[in-house]
């Protein structure tokens, strides 16, 4: 009686001292796309901490990061766009914003929050504060055509930069004046599967799903318009079939180069980012999907299209070569670095978990239970351009 | 019909019927693929993603054969790929004919 005593007295003290103040820095979400749960977790205890119901249909959901890391934004496939505060754990606000979407941005002054939809095919930008629609940038190519929205990424100046997977353009609208957001076109390629912004904010890649190549537009000198790289680095081979779109983001530059995947062959693409020249080319066991630098750019870790999905292939940037295989666990779907890269978080899809490992051994550290776990999403990317 | 003929009618429908239907356990396996991995594109739910929607009222009025086709040989000039490595013929014939229904879950 006397320790239960106590124990109600210590839950006293708790309720007293009010709220335990704490930062951000080392949270961060995993999307379980079955379920329509997050999973919030803490990267330095390396342990779940909370967990998220009604998020609706997550099957290729994404998420950023107010710029004080303390809500995420979370885009799921169904249009739903949801807000949750970290701290709290709790969903802050919910809308559906359209009929399909393939996930969003945060603009540079983290004040517009914009979502990209495949169907209807466009933009919408909404208050991140309240959620509520500011305006929209319909991506009607041509009269009455409309294109899905791909690669959507912010960049300075309160401007997104994206792909019209349909239209073959690169588009770049001007927020700064969020109700009244101007366009500027570019003519890119056939079928622009993703696109990244180099992680200093000035070029824009699309990667070309329909060509051999990539679609290069410099943000400073727009004028210049876009221009292609790596063009037919297949060299008229026959290339495999591709049963996955490569994802791309601005953590596949490292080191002075950007390390991309190539479509149709098991290779990752290396170009010196001075000369946009291609520099070399890595085999890897599969087609590759996500290659992502280490935040120190030593290692670049890559994750493969069905059906090699169970594999990852660690590349030395130092060697230039692949230094490290593992079969880490069954339909590896995502990674996601420490802040500053000691160790990596892999999603396995179909066992169910998410596996932590060292970076530097390669020795697993944990693993955390999550259904059909997708993205894996640490608020670290509030601070980065095109995140 | 004679009885006869009627008997062996009968005895002749569920060999036809079951010829090009998976086992239970490779029923599982196809819905994995086709939610998990078709669902890259087409979206875990079928409603859509960079490929088009496969829900039966997307595809009301399409030929079986001809949506199978497309699963087996994949659809040159589009992203879609042939998936022949990992289905027979008569697995791609089931999987179109349940997306024409309603695939399961």
């Amino acid at each position: 009686m006397r320790l239960f005593l106590s124990f109600l007295l210590a839950l006293l003290l708790t309720a007293c001292a009010g709220p335990q103040l704490r930062g951000t820095g080392d949270l961060g979400l995993i999307i379980e796309r079955a379920s329509g749960h997050v999973t919030l977790v803490n990267t330095s205890s390396r342990q779940p901490y909370a967990r998220i119901a009604g998020l609706g249909d997550l099957s290729h959901a994404s998420a950023v990061y107010s710029r004080d890391g303390r809500y995420a934004f979370i885009f799921g496939r169904d249009g739903g766009l949801t807000k949750i505060d970290l701290l709290e754990a709790k969903i802050v606000k919910r809308v559906i914003q359209s009929g399909n979407a393939i996930g969003g941005s945060i603009s540079q002054d983290g004040r517009i929050v914009v979502a990209q939809n495949y169907t209807p095919g466009g933009i919408k930008a909404f208050d991140a504060e309240t959620l509520e629609l500011l305006s929209e940038v319909p991506a009607e190519y041509a009269p009455g055509q409309f294109s899905k929205v791909v690669g959507l990424a912010d960049v300075p100046g309160n401007k997104f930069a994206y792909a019209l997977f349909e239209g073959g353009e690169i588009w770049v609208s001007d927020f700064s004046d969020p109700k009244a957001p101007k366009t500027q076109r570019f003519p890119a390629g056939t079928q622009p599967y993703d696109g990244l912004v180099t992680p200093d904010g000035r070029h824009f890649m699309a990667g070309l799903f329909g060509e051999d190549g990539i679609a290069l537009l410099d943000l400073w000198q727009p004028e210049k318009g876009a221009r292609k790289i790596l063009e037919n680095y297949g060299r008229g081979q026959e290339k495999l079939p591709v049963f996955k779109m490569p994802h791309l983001r601005g953590w596949s530059v490292a080191q002075g180069k950007a390390y991309l995947p190539a479509i149709g062959r098991h290779e990752v693409l290396v170009v010196d980012v001075a000369t946009w020249k291609e520099v070399g080319r890595i085999p890897v066991r599969g087609q590759p999907v996500f290659v992502m630098a280490r935040p120190d750019g030593r290692q670049i870790w890559v994750n493969f299209a069905f059906p090699d999905n169970g594999k990852v292939d660690v590349i030395d940037t130092l060697a230039g070569a692949v230094v490290h295989r593992m079969e880490p666990g069954k339909g590896i779907l995502h990674m996601e670095f420490a802040p500053r890269g000691e160790n990596v978080w892999l999603s396995a899809r179909d066992d169910n978990k998410v596996v932590i490992y060292n970076t530097e051994t390669f020795a697993k550290q944990g693993e955390i239970a999550a259904d059909s776990p997708s993205g894996i999403f640490f608020t670290t990317r509030a601070a980065r351009i095109g995140f | 019909m004679s009885a006869n003929k009627f008997i062996f009618a009968l005895f002749l429908l569920p060999t036809v019927a079951f010829a090009g239907e998976p086992d239970a356990a490779r029923q599982k396996e196809l819905v994995h693929l086709v939610r998990q991995d078709c669902g890259s594109c087409h979206g875990m739910t079928l409603k859509g993603g960079l490929g088009p929607a496969l829900l039966p009222e997307n595809l009301s009025g399409k030929p079986v054969d001809g949506l199978a086709a497309t699963i087996y040989y994949g659809r040159p000039g589009t992203p879609m790929p042939p998936w022949d490595r990992f289905v027979s013929e008569a697995e791609a014939a089931w999987i179109a004919e349940k997306l024409l229904t309603g695939f399961p879950h």
